[in-house]
């Protein structure tokens, strides 16, 4: 089990309580779409993806996004069991997305990005730190059941 | 992975508009650094790395100057950052992994602070670049 300080949850809790999952989530993909174009393989069919503009702009991305930072606000209401939470989701990713596990933190790196962005000098280095942390839990979480 | 021209554009441009700053975003990389990712202090054993060090603040002006350097030379990098290059192999031989811990806060500096310099486009072009500065400071180490 992962241990949070009581200053760790905090700092997540607060920066998530501002988060506009929507958004946050439509934007954390477009970009791993834009900075890592491999990525792109995993949505052959989500259309049209030739452009960063053509990214951003495309509502498949921007509902997958939305899916991806819900589901991540699954880990920051359950701290202490992210192993548990993300279970059928690890299994899933590997049995039938097949997405190298690399992904996740490719992904969790642009979120603290993101994040960056939008809280500016809110987002301490303290901050980033639990952040970073958080995404480094949750990709390995994700990993666990891969076989 | 090779630069295109838009992305030296966007590099360039970007440095341009940080201007004087590189010097407080340099500073500030590290400060994170060293916050998000404990690890790496322990490269810096000779350090103090309280809150405002001066060491701290010299050797981030340090790491964003060669930066800078980088940008204003970004068609052989490799030649700007020779001796840079040289010094990493046979003295500091900070672990490859490093690199891309520095410039992931870097990253984080610039979103924080400049959000708007951030475009997806901006941000694809400074990941290759920080990327192939990484990938240059660690080219002779073996």
């Amino acid at each position: 089990m992962v241990h949070w300080s009581a200053e760790e949850k905090q700092l997540i809790s607060s920066v998530w309580g501002k988060v506009n999952v929507e958004e946050c989530g439509a934007e954390a993909l477009a970009r791993l779409l834009i900075v890592y174009p491999w990525t792109q393989r995993f949505f052959s069919n989500f259309g049209n993806l030739s452009s960063p503009t053509a990214i951003i702009g495309n509502p498949k991305v921007r509902a997958h996004g939305k899916k991806v930072l819900t589901s991540f606000g699954e880990a920051v209401k359950n701290l202490d069991n992210i192993k548990g939470t993300y279970s059928k989701l690890s299994e899933l990713h590997c049995e039938k997305l097949h997405v190298d596990p690399e992904n996740f933190r490719l992904l969790g790196d642009i979120l603290v990005i993101v994040l960056a962005s939008h809280f500016g000098r809110d987002f301490t280095p303290a901050c980033q730190f639990a952040w970073q942390k958080l995404v480094g839990v949750v990709a390995h979480a994700l990993a666990r059941r891969y076989h | 992975m090779v630069l295109s021209g838009a992305d030296k554009t966007n590099v360039k441009g970007l440095f341009s508009k940080i201007g004087g700053q590189a010097e407080d975003y340099g500073a500030e990389t590290l400060e994170r650094m060293f916050a998000a990712y404990p690890q790496t202090k322990t490269y810096f054993p000779h350090f103090d790395l309280g809150k405002g060090s001066a060491q701290v603040k010299g050797h981030g002006k340090k790491v964003a100057a060669a930066l800078v350097e980088a940008a204003n030379n970004i068609d052989d990098i490799a030649g700007a950052l020779s001796k840079l290059s040289d010094l990493h192999a046979q003295k500091l031989r900070v672990d490859p992994v490093n690199f891309k811990l520095l410039g992931q806060c870097f990253l984080v500096v610039v979103a924080s602070r400049n959000p708007s310099l951030l475009t997806p486009e901006v941000h694809a072009s400074l990941d290759k670049f920080l990327c192939a500065v990484g990938t240059v400071l660690t080219a002779k180490y073996r």
